[in-house]
């Protein structure tokens, strides 16, 4: 049995063995993923200790007091948060030990090869097909909105094996090897100027069978463990007041005195006190979390952050006056990690209009709040018992 | 802000909160509450003494050494929540939070308190009920111990047995009920009337600074007014939602309709801001921490929040909502009134430009 004492003794253990001055970073992650510290709900032997999840606070405040490297999570957040959940509830138990640990560490990028084109919100409308040759699947087809694909080693890939059933039942989840030949990373550049996210294009890929995770058309069902863990962390964060995009603008307002209108004033406040209804419906959300009672606001969180973003910073821009004519760089630059109230207010504007698109449109969150938390039903489908190739596209 | 506010609500809230939706239950329902709003005595006194009597709920407010509960403002806020919910039409937020903040806020009357707390008393503060805390309000003219004047727009005055009258000397004075002229006025919120209160003469006993005392009770009021608000922007979208499912027309239940689930879904996470932002009110309020922005955010949320959830529940009822027969014209007169009583979200909103300092042109 693990508790927060045995969680300090460890982590002690581990900060005494690799002190972290003289440790080089890498050494450091690789020693405390072996140590069980990594993830120390995920089982031992593969960065964890079959611990409580929420032991992993304790350790993170040790390892941070002791001024330890971390693994930057943000940058490797496809992998930590959708591939290794997924590689440890489908993977063998070599592809395990294979690929949790560098993809821990950062060594190994991941990236995520689910959206297309034509399959947005629709998902599992794919086209991307894999037809079995031998030991193998040949893959072909076109992915977007794929970020970090320009860095990554691996991909996890939903591709229809099965065009005769239903769009569901037709799909097989797959890890695909970004470095074999037929994968070509194209940047898509965005109304940033930025090329934050790819387009990949599969040629004739070959994907070896033993790279399958799950049955053969049972792909949808895999992805699902996929996107459920998408959202992991909400909630976590502890904000403080105008710690959001509204801090900004109220600085500027403080400041610059002659840029006040009061049209711009009327609109401020409003959005201030929005703001600050959104911070604290993110703390109650927390409250409930840390007392084991989860509540279903983690829903709406991103809707609002969406909206309130967008009217902020689009706020902020008419505020600037003569500078909200100017913008600060459009040279395409292929950013590692996005920073959503970084650059200027013109960059956080343009921004601010993927939030409500990515990672699930408004339109579709709202019709989950609708049927999940509201019980409404659902719209009726005209596709659920249609063959993928029958359906109109 | 150093310490962080507790934005949930304890167990024994939640029983309180069990225990209030019972009583009313058995003893609010709508039919009953429409029936009685257009007879001559709107208020319903023998829920009120159950409430008070029965329950205790009149003297949270007040220390247990002086008559009262010695609760926070976290249980009257809840006790409010339910109230919102059953548009029940008791004197709760205008004697049990405003008169009895006020008196709380005086130097002398703490004879008075007991008889608030017990809710043998109803008590009244004589302030326009669209008041903020902080505006300008009207008083009356103070001579050698005796008021004269008139004050309209008092909540609750017509079942008031005492008032609390600031004069133009600066005094808040107590005036018993028969000494003055109390003439209804017609009301929007049928359920929480206003009256014109005339006094010629009468006797009036000085109880302490009225400035202090008003602002005090004001800023409890509007504070507090969040959670009744909540509890009403709860029950319209609970009753919508239900009835959407119900409701069918083109062969499919109503609440099948994107256009109307995405209308409900957002209505819901406007309920959910207003849930933490009435929390944080209240919590301010029972620790004096932030207590200014945490009420004026509060009240510049609830407002519209609660208008909307009426105005939609109205519309997605259809026809039915426009009937005097169904409750959401309760829910609506109650918001809409609501959403001038103790100041505007316009005004609260002005009122934070100067605390967080966002100052206009």
């Amino acid at each position: 049995m693990t508790d927060a004492t045995e969680m300090r003794r460890r982590t002690q253990e581990l900060l005494a063995a690799r002190p972290p001055a003289g440790t080089e970073r890498l050494d450091f992650l690789r020693a405390r993923f072996d140590a069980g510290l990594a993830w120390v709900h995920f089982p031992e032997g593969l960065g964890g200790l079959g611990a409580p999840r929420s032991l992993q606070a304790v350790v993170d405040a040790e390892l941070a007091a002791a001024g330890a490297p971390d693994n930057d999570p943000r940058r490797i957040g496809i992998g930590l948060g959708m591939a290794a959940p997924t590689i440890l509830q489908y993977g063998t138990e070599e592809q395990k030990r294979r690929f949790l640990r560098p993809l821990w560490t950062g060594e190994e990028v991941w990236c995520q090869l689910f959206s297309e084109p034509g399959a947005g919100s629709d998902l599992a409308a794919l086209g991307t097909r894999a037809v079995r040759e031998g030991d193998d699947w040949v893959v072909d087809g076109q992915k977007v909105w794929t970020s970090s694909a320009h860095l990554a080693r691996w991909a996890i890939l939903i591709a229809r094996t099965d065009p005769e059933v239903p769009k569901h039942r037709g799909i097989t989840y797959f890890v695909c090897d970004m470095t074999d030949p037929g994968v070509e990373v194209r940047p898509l550049r965005q109304i940033t100027g930025e090329a934050e996210f790819n387009e990949v294009f599969l040629t004739g890929v070959r994907i070896p069978d033993s790279r399958r995770f799950g049955e053969v058309g049972d792909g949808w069902r895999v992805a699902q463990t996929t996107l459920n863990n998408e959202r992991v962390a909400i909630g976590g964060m502890r904000l403080p007041r105008e710690g959001g995009m509204i801090g900004p603008v109220a600085k500027t307002w403080r400041e610059r005195p002659a840029l006040r209108t009061h049209d711009l004033h009327q609109r401020l406040l409003k959005l201030w006190v929005e703001a600050e209804v959104a911070r604290l419906t993110g703390e109650r959300l927390r409250q409930q979390l840390v007392a084991g009672q989860p509540g279903p606001e983690g829903a709406g969180m991103k809707l609002a952050f969406a909206r309130l973003n967008q009217e902020i910073s689009g706020l902020e821009v008419e505020l600037r006056g003569e500078e909200g004519l100017l913008y600060d760089d459009w040279t395409m630059r292929r950013p590692e990690l996005v920073d959503f109230t970084g650059r200027d207010a013109g960059y956080r504007y343009l921004r601010s209009k993927g939030n409500s698109i990515e990672g699930g449109t408004s339109e579709v969150l709202l019709n989950i709040v609708a049927e999940r938390v509201l019980g409404l039903p659902a719209e009726p489908r005209t596709d659920k018992d249609v063959a993928w190739k029958d359906l109109a596209r | 802000m150093s310490t962080q506010p507790d934005l949930l609500y304890s167990e024994e809230e939640e029983a309180l909160r069990a225990a209030v939706r019972d009583l009313l239950t058995d003893h609010c329902d709508a039919a009953g509450v429409i029936a009685r709003s257009e007879s001559d005595a709107p208020h319903d006194l023998s829920l009120w003494k159950a409430l008070a009597d029965g329950m205790g709920l009149a003297g949270l407010l007040v220390p247990e050494d002086r008559g009262g509960q010695g609760a926070t403002h976290r249980e009257a806020a809840v006790v409010l929540e339910e109230l919102g919910r059953a548009v029940a039409p008791v004197p709760y937020l205008t004697s049990a939070v405003i008169a009895t903040e006020a008196l709380l806020a005086c130097r002398d009357g703490g004879d008075l308190l007991a008889g608030l707390a017990s809710g043998r008393e109803i008590g009244a503060l004589a302030v326009g009920l669209h008041t903020a805390p902080g505006a300008a309000y009207a008083t009356v003219r103070a001579e050698g111990g005796v008021l004269h004047g008139e004050l309209s727009g008092i909540a609750d005055a017509a079942v008031a047995g005492l008032l609390l009258v600031p004069a133009d000397d600066g005094g808040l004075y107590a005036v018993e009920a028969g000494a003055v002229t109390v003439t209804p006025q017609v009301s929007l919120d049928l359920t929480r009337p206003v009256a014109r209160v005339a006094l010629d003469g009468a006797p009036g006993r000085r109880l302490g600074d009225a400035g202090t005392a008003v602002r005090r009770a004001l800023r409890t009021g509007a504070g507090l007014l969040a959670s009744e608000q909540l509890g009403s922007a709860e029950w319209s979208l609970t009753e919508t939602v239900r009835y959407l499912k119900d409701r069918k027309q083109f062969n499919r239940p109503v609440g099948g309709f994107q256009a109307l689930k995405h209308r409900l879904a957002q209505l819901w996470l406007d309920a959910v801001g207003l849930r933490a932002a009435a929390r944080n009110a209240a919590d301010a309020l029972a620790t004096g921490e932030d207590t200014d922005v945490a009420v004026a955010v509060a009240q510049a949320c609830a407002a519209p929040v609660a208008v909307r959830a009426a105005e939609e529940a109205l519309q997605l009822h259809g026809g039915i909502g426009m009937t005097w027969e169904h409750p959401v014209h309760l829910h609506l007169k109650r918001a809409k009134a609501n959403s001038i009583a103790l100041g505007t979200a316009g005004a609260h909103r002005e009122a934070l430009a100067e605390l967080v300092d966002l100052r206009a042109p």
